[in-house]
């Protein structure tokens, strides 16, 4: 069995159920976290740990798996040069997670490409709409039930 | 620089011992027009790297006349659509084709122009003239400058041989 990683070990004391499971993959740490606990980890992460950049949040549809989906984030502590991974699992039907714009501006426009490709909403986000595709689009296009072959176009013949 | 196709009248061009050249006036309109194509570059994606390398200096297309980007597509001629047109920038490339001034004309450049390239999904259209006509298509992905001059020569063939519109 890996043993915890230090960070793992700072959390739990503060948020003893935040944590779910942990592993690495190729050298890279990675954390299951708790969909209610995202912000406070991350602001654990940040201020205490020195993970100052937020390099990536994105998402991944494991449909028809269930749960269904994963939203990556992915951290780097620009001074030690040591990354962490954080993934959590939002509910399949309605799936919500809280937003860490206030933690990394960034996340804003991450956020609102996870929310326009996966359709997973970020609570307390100053702005969520589309980032990539237009107002008039219907549905989350990267979601694996999302049909290959539907197209919306705005101009021009529909298929 | 003599005007072409314009057999009839060599025998007249002779006599005036080469101080006159006849030709008709729409081959000579065609031939003033293939060789002032001011070009509008809608560009979109990676092609345009290769349609920079084509109009800079190394590849030049002001040999043929063809040298002014003009940004405003009421003073182009050219439309050169060049890269990957999505859905949501569909409306954009109509509008900017409707408000060229006659007489004007479309080269699709490379395959996602052509016809969507290698992305067949939701957010790119299957070839721009599903939405605008167009006169020449250049292949490639991208396209070797070779192949973007050849377009153009082409273009010009086609021009010069159309009936003119003034
Ligand atoms: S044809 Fe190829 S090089 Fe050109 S825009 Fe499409 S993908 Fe890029």
């Amino acid at each position: 069995m890996l043993d915890k990683f230090p960070e793992h070990i700072a959390i739990e004391k503060q948020l003893p159920d935040a944590v779910h499971d942990w592993h690495t993959d190729f050298g890279d740490r990675t954390l299951i976290i708790d969909k209610n606990a995202v912000a406070k980890v991350c602001k654990i992460l940040r201020d205490e740990h020195g993970f100052n950049m937020l390099v990536d949040l994105t998402c991944v549809d494991y449909h028809p798996r269930r749960p269904r989906f994963e939203v990556v984030y992915h951290l780097l502590n620009l001074d030690k040069k040591a990354r962490l991974r954080l993934k959590a699992i939002p509910d399949d039907k309605v799936p919500v997670l809280p937003t860490i714009t206030d933690l990394w501006p960034i996340a804003d426009w991450l956020e609102r490409e996870v929310w326009d490709l996966f359709g997973i909403k970020f609570e307390g986000h100053p702005n969520l709409k589309r980032i990539l595709l237009y107002e008039e689009f219907k549905g989350h296009p990267l979601r694996k039930d999302y049909p290959k072959t539907k197209r919306q176009p705005l101009v021009g013949p529909q298929n | 620089m003599k005007p072409q196709g314009n057999g009839h009248t060599t025998d007249l061009t002779d006599a005036l011992k080469g101080t006159v050249m006849t030709t008709k006036f729409d081959q000579l309109l065609g031939w003033a027009r293939k060789y002032s194509l001011f070009q509008y570059p809608f560009v979109t994606a990676c092609c345009g790297m290769e349609f920079m390398s084509t109009a800079c200096s190394h590849y030049d297309l002001d040999r043929f006349g063809a040298a002014f980007p003009r940004f405003s597509p009421r003073q182009a001629d050219v439309l050169w659509v060049v890269g990957t047109i999505s859905h949501k920038i569909a409306p954009v490339l109509q509008t900017v084709y409707e408000q060229m001034a006659e007489p004007k004309w479309v080269v699709s450049f490379g395959a996602c122009a052509s016809c969507g390239g290698p992305y067949d999904n939701y957010a790119t259209v299957q070839g721009i003239d599903t939405l605008i006509p167009v006169d020449i298509y250049i292949a490639g992905c991208p396209p070797r400058p070779e192949a973007v001059l050849d377009g153009l020569l082409k273009l010009q063939e086609k021009i010069q041989n159309a009936k003119q519109e003034w």
